[in-house]
């Protein structure tokens, strides 16, 4: 990767990770991850203790709560960055857009998914998973967080800009996350590794597409 | 003389409003470009797309208008593009990794004892100073400065006159528009509000 792209790629993890008051490192991602481990401690008091529902429901549990906690950090993911006028100042730059999609959706991989499948670690415990259960939803997430992660991304990318976007983008999001959801959370009742390979799929192509419709948005947007 | 900028029949269409029609420019090496204009006449729209940020319309006869630069172009607008929350410093030092490492004047900018303050408590006019920072940095031989006096006191507007007829004495170009009066010896001057159809 050249030196400009490199140094794009460590601002956006900086912003994500450390948010963009440059708090301290963590502190951008800090209320996603809690958010989806709030709602892993709070869906057993809903549901009740029976250890055997649990372990069923669990699964399924985490990968809902892992879906709308992507979804939390949406607004700040192109916007901030178009309104300050950095994507006018790369395109003067000649750094195309579709590569600066494509480091924002790594950049936000980084950020998001590796903390999200440690605390996948602990709502998996107060799901009572086990340990197979457990390993097929970090499969699963490890398979399906890239395809989450240039979802969000692309939506942000279209909807930057829009009054109300932040609620429009979460809507768009849900459905088209849909497919990862049905094989990634599939995987777990079937037990086989065939529906995380699909929930890899669905992913890479979204991962393959996203840079695209992406920098197709920001320019439009212009 | 060298050409550094060739522009060809540029329309701009907003709705169903034309702010100008076929407009033909062309700027030598070492020239300045004064552009004025009322209000809503385009100027910035002309300053984008000679940026190539927004693609000029068609015009009624189907023609599409085209720009041709030679060397690099450097814009500043009213968006600093540096992070807010970042020291001043470490946000034009983003900026030095991707163009690389050029003299920029911070003493003479004003800016020299600001680098270790936070963009955001920057006021209006040592933000003009950031952003001009940045854009020199850019090291390119073109520029386009839209309204670069707003904010500025008295010196900064002196400041931005040197510069520039600096910047010209070098070889390079610059389109400035401004609403306040500002001194570019030598330049031509191109009323945008007379091209509108």
């Amino acid at each position: 990767m050249s030196q400009p792209l490199l140094a794009i790629l460590r601002r956006d993890v900086s912003r994500l990770l450390r948010g963009s008051q440059h708090g301290a490192w963590g502190s951008g991602i800090a209320l996603p991850i809690l958010f989806f481990l709030a709602v892993a401690i709070i869906f057993p008091f809903a549901i009740g203790p029976d250890p055997r529902l649990l372990g069923r429901v669990g699964g399924g549990v985490i990968w809902v709560a892992a879906l709308l906690a992507a979804i939390l950090p949406l607004d700040r993911l192109v916007e901030p960055d178009i309104e300050a006028g950095f994507f006018d100042q790369w395109a003067l730059r000649g750094i195309a857009e579709e590569g600066l999609i494509a480091i924002r959706i790594l950049a936000h991989w980084l950020s998001f998914a590796p903390a999200l499948m440690l605390a996948a670690l602990p709502a998996g415990a107060l799901l009572g998973l086990g340990g197979d259960g457990l390993r097929m939803v970090e499969l699963g997430l490890l398979a399906g967080t890239p395809g989450l992660a240039a979802l969000g991304v692309m939506v942000a990318a279209i909807t930057a800009g829009l009054k109300g976007g932040a609620a429009l983008a979460g809507l768009l999001v849900i459905p088209l996350a849909v497919p990862i959801l049905i094989f990634g959370a599939g995987a777990l009742a079937s037990g086989g590794a065939s529906g995380i390979a699909l929930c890899g799929a669905a992913s890479l192509v979204l991962v393959a597409l996203a840079p695209f419709a992406g920098a197709g948005a920001v320019r439009a947007g212009r | 003389m060298q050409s550094a900028l060739t522009a060809k029949a540029l329309s701009c269409r907003r709705g169903d409003r034309w702010l100008f029609e076929a407009l033909d420019l062309s700027l030598d090496a070492g020239e300045a470009l004064y552009l004025t204009g009322p209000n809503g006449a385009g100027k910035t729209s002309l300053m984008r797309m000679l940026a190539g940020l927004l693609r000029p319309s068609p015009t009624l006869q189907g023609m599409m208008g085209t720009i041709a630069w030679s060397g690099s172009v450097a814009m500043l607008d009213e968006r600093p593009a540096l992070d807010m929350a970042l020291p001043l410093g470490e946000a034009l030092a983003f900026w030095r990794d991707i163009d690389g490492a050029q003299d920029v004047p911070f003493e003479r900018l004003g800016i020299a004892p600001l680098l270790d303050v936070p963009v955001r408590y920057l006021s209006t006019g040592q933000k003009k100073r950031a952003a001009l920072a940045r854009m020199m940095g850019q090291g390119a031989r073109n520029w386009l400065l839209d309204e670069p006096l707003n904010g500025l006191d008295v010196a900064g507007v002196a400041l931005i006159e040197e510069l520039v007829a600096e910047h010209c004495a070098r070889g390079g170009t610059a389109i400035v528009t401004s609403h306040q009066p500002i001194r570019l010896p030598g330049a031509r001057q191109l009323d945008i509000g007379t091209q509108a159809l």
